[in-house]
C-alpha cells in the first residue's frame, strides 16, 4: 500500500465548527425555503409571519401561506433528509460499506410494495402501508440471513440485495395488472413531498425521533464495528445486540421517513459520504453532520422541485438523485482515498 | 494465582478439530509465546483465549473465572487482543482509535475523561505514535497500523495481553523495539503476555515460557532454552535446524540449515548439523 505521506500532521480540529455552521444554514435555507412558491414572499415578511403569526400588521394572508402551506412541508422535508441520512450513515457503518444507503436492507422495495397495494387497493391509508411493509421486509431479510442466532453482516447485505430485486419484481407486476392507477404508484416510487405537510409531519415526528436518538447513543459502538466486527467484540460490544439494535433503529427512521416521502434516492448515499469529508469518521460528530447535510440536501432538492416548473411540481427524489448523482462522482473522483473506497 | 489459563480445551470449527486437550497457563509478569508450524493451531487458541471462539471442551480462566460467564465488557477490561490485522478503511485519525481501547472502562456512551486520556496518552507514548496522533489511520504503512493495533490494547490497561503475531510486518528496528516492549510490559507493569510468533528467535528473546504446538496438540511447554532444541524443532517443523546461544544474551538462537540443494553448494559442517561443536 502506497501511503501518501503528509510530513506535517494534518490537526483535524476546527472540523467541528462545521456543525454549528451547518445548523445556521440550514436555519436559514429553511427561512428561505418558506418564502420561495409561487408567490415569493420578502424574508422580513416571512419572518414576521413566522414568529408573529398573530400579531397586529401581519396579512393573515402572509400567515396563511407561511404556517399553513409551506412551513409544515419545509419541516418535514427537512426531518425526512435527517432520517434518511442519519439512517445511511449507521448502515455504512454497520456494513462497512461506503455503498451502502438506507434502502440496502429491503426497506425501499418493502415500503413500495406495500404502499403501491394499497394504491391499487384503495384499502388503508397509503403511508401506514409503507411503514408496514418497509419493517416487514427488513424483519424477513434478519430472518433469512440468520443463522444459529448468528446474522452475519455479508449475509444480511445479500439477503437485502435479493429481496429488493424480488419485491421490486412484485411492484412492476402490480403496476402492469394496474393500468389505471399505475401513475399514482410511480409517482409514489419516485419520492417527493408534494401535498405533505403537518399531518405527514407529526405522524412519522415520534418514530423519526426514536430512532435517531437510538442511532445517536450507538455512536460508539458504530465506532468500534468500523475495526471489524472481532475487535468490536473484543473491546467488549455485544455483536449480536449491537447489530439488532442498529439495524432495528436505522429500519425504523427509513420506513417512518419512506412512509411520509416515498422512496427518496440518494440523500441517505451521499449526505454521510459528504459529512465524513467535513467532520471526520467519529460517529458522535458525524451523525449531527450527516444529519444536518441531509436535512439541506432534501430541503434544497424540494425548493427545486416545486418551483423549477411552476406550477407543475416534479417529485424531490428525482432532484435528489439528479443533483446527488454528479456531486458523488465528483467526490468519487477527487477525494477516492478519504470516502474509503480505495484500498 | 493465574492470570489466564487453559484447561483441556479442544476446538473445532464445524467438524475439523484443530485443539486437541490443551491446557497451560500464564502469571503476571510472564511472557508465553505459541509457536508451531503454519495451521499447527496457534491463532486459533488465541482467539480461544481471547473470547472470541467457544471452545467445544474445556475452559478459559481468567484470574479464575470462566471467561464465557463474564459479561464482554468485564472480560474485556481485564483482557486484551491485538489481532494481526483488521479493516483500516475508516477515516479516523490514530487517537480516535485508539480512544475506542477505553471503551471496556468507559461504556459504551459517556465521554472520556481525563484519566481516560492520560491512558491513551501514555499508550500513544509507549508506541512511538505521539507525533502521528492526528494522522488519518487510512494513511499508515502497515508496521504503523500495527502500532496502532497494539496502542489500543494497551488503553485497555489489560491484565493480560493477547499479542498475534506482533512482529510480522515490522523492520528490523520496530521488531527490537517491539520486543523490547514486550519485555517492559511484563516485567515493569506486570502484564500477562501471550504471544503468537513465526521467528522463533523473537521468541527467544523476549518469552519467559515457550509453547510448541503441532497439529493442534502441545508437544513441549518450558523454558525457551529447555523447549528450543534441535531435535525437537528439527521434527516438528520438518527441517534440519543449528541452535546456537546469542552471543549477547546467551538466549538460544535457531538457524534452518538446508540439506538439499543448497548443502551441496556451501560445505556446510556435518558436525556442526547435527549439533556436535
Amino acid at each position: 500500500m502506497a501511503a501518501r505521506r503528509f510530513p506535517e500532521a494534518t490537526p483535524r480540529r476546527g472540523r467541528t465548527a462545521c456543525i454549528p455552521v451547518l445548523f445556521g444554514l440550514l436555519v436559514l435555507a429553511i427561512i428561505v425555503s418558506v418564502a420561495v412558491g409561487a408567490v415569493v414572499l420578502p424574508l422580513p415578511r416571512v419572518l414576521r409571519a413566522l414568529l408573529l403569526p398573530t400579531a397586529p400588521g401581519v396579512e393573515a394572508t402572509d400567515a396563511t401561506i407561511v404556517w399553513d402551506i409551506r412551513f409544515g412541508r419545509v419541516l418535514l422535508a427537512a426531518l425526512l433528509g435527517t432520517g434518511l441520512a442519519v439512517s445511511g450513515t449507521a448502515l455504512q457503518g454497520l456494513f462497512r460499506n461506503p455503498l451502502a444507503d438506507p434502502f440496502v436492507i429491503g426497506a425501499s422495495s418493502g415500503a413500495a410494495l406495500g404502499a403501491s397495494l394499497a394504491i391499487v387497493t384503495g384499502i388503508g391509508p397509503v403511508s401506514l402501508a409503507a411503514f408496514a411493509g418497509s419493517l416487514l421486509a427488513v424483519a424477513a431479510a434478519y430472518s433469512i440471513a440468520e443463522i444459529g442466532g448468528v446474522v452475519p453482516a455479508t449475509a444480511l447485505l445479500l439477503a437485502g440485495a435479493a429481496l429488493n430485486t424480488f419485491l421490486s419484481a412484485i411492484v412492476s407486476l402490480v403496476m402492469l395488472f394496474n393500468e389505471q392507477s399505475a401513475y399514482a404508484v410511480l409517482n409514489w416510487l419516485l419520492g417527493g413531498l408534494s401535498g405533505r405537510s403537518w399531518p405527514h409531519l407529526w405522524a412519522s415526528l415520534p418514530y423519526l425521533a426514536i430512532g435517531l436518538g437510538l442511532i445517536w447513543l450507538l455512536s460508539r459502538p458504530l465506532d468500534a464495528l468500523a475495526f471489524g466486527d472481532e475487535t468490536a467484540q473484543s473491546l467488549g460490544l455485544p455483536l449480536g445486540w449491537a447489530r439488532v439494535a442498529i439495524v432495528a433503529a436505522a429500519s425504523l427512521t427509513t420506513a417512518a421517513a419512506v412512509s411520509a416521502g416515498g422512496t427518496i434516492g440518494f440523500v441517505g448515499l451521499i449526505a454521510p459520504h459528504a459529512a465524513r469529508l467535513l467532520v471526520g469518521a467519529e460517529h458522535a460528530r458525524l451523525i449531527p453532520a450527516s444529519a444536518l447535510l441531509g436535512a439541506l440536501l432534501l430541503l434544497l432538492a424540494d425548493d427545486v422541485a416545486r418551483t423549477i416548473l411552476a406550477p407543475l411540481e416534479l417529485p424531490a427524489g428525482v432532484i435528489t438523485a439528479a443533483l446527488g448523482g454528479p456531486f458523488f462522482l465528483y467526490l468519487l473522483k477527487t477525494r477516492q482515498r478519504d470516502l474509503g473506497a480505495q484500498r | 494465582m493465574n492470570r489466564l489459563s487453559a484447561q483441556h480445551l479442544t476446538c473445532a470449527y464445524s467438524k475439523h478439530t484443530v485443539l486437541h486437550d490443551l491446557s497451560l497457563a500464564v502469571q503476571a509478569g510472564e511472557v508465553l509465546a505459541l509457536l508451531g508450524p503454519n495451521g499447527a493451531g496457534k491463532t486459533t487458541l488465541l482467539r480461544t483465549l481471547a473470547r472470541l471462539l467457544r471452545p467445544r471442551a474445556g475452559n478459559v480462566l481468567l484470574a479464575g473465572d470462566d471467561i464465557w460467564r463474564l459479561r464482554p465488557r468485564t472480560a474485556a477490561q481485564r483482557l486484551a487482543l491485538a489481532p494481526q490485522s483488521e479493516s483500516m478503511t475508516t477515516p479516523v485519525t490514530i487517537e480516535q482509535a485508539v480512544a475506542l481501547g477505553r471503551a471496556p472502562h468507559r461504556g459504551w456512551l459517556l465521554p472520556y475523561t481525563a484519566r481516560d486520556r492520560q491512558v491513551i496518552e501514555q499508550a500513544l507514548e509507549q508506541t512511538g505514535l505521539q507525533a502521528l496522533r492526528h494522522r488519518f489511520i487510512t494513511e499508515l504503512s502497515g508496521g504503523e497500523q500495527r502500532r496502532v493495533i497494539l496502542a489500543r490494547a494497551l488503553a485497555q490497561e489489560p491484565h493480560v495481553l493477547l499479542l498475534d503475531e506482533p512482529t510480522t510486518h515490522l523492520d528490523l528496528r520496530y521488531q527490537a523495539e517491539l520486543l523490547a516492549l514486550i519485555q517492559r510490559l511484563a516485567q515493569q507493569d506486570g502484564i500477562a503476555i501471550v504471544v503468537t510468533l513465526h521467528d522463533l528467535n523473537h521468541a527467544a528473546l523476549c518469552a519467559t515460557s515457550v509453547a510448541l504446538l503441532a497439529r493442534g496438540t502441545l508437544v513441549a511447554l518450558g523454558s525457551p532454552a529447555d523447549v528450543l532444541t534441535p531435535e525437537r524443532l528439527s521434527q516438528v517443523y520438518g527441517v534440519t535446524v543449528v541452535v546456537t546461544p546469542h552471543p549477547v544474551y546467551g538466549t538460544p538462537m535457531v538457524a534452518p540449515v538446508f540439506t538439499t540443494s543448497r548443502a551441496s553448494q556451501n560445505t556446510v559442517s556435518q558436525d556442526f548439523v547435527e549439533g556436535r561443536e
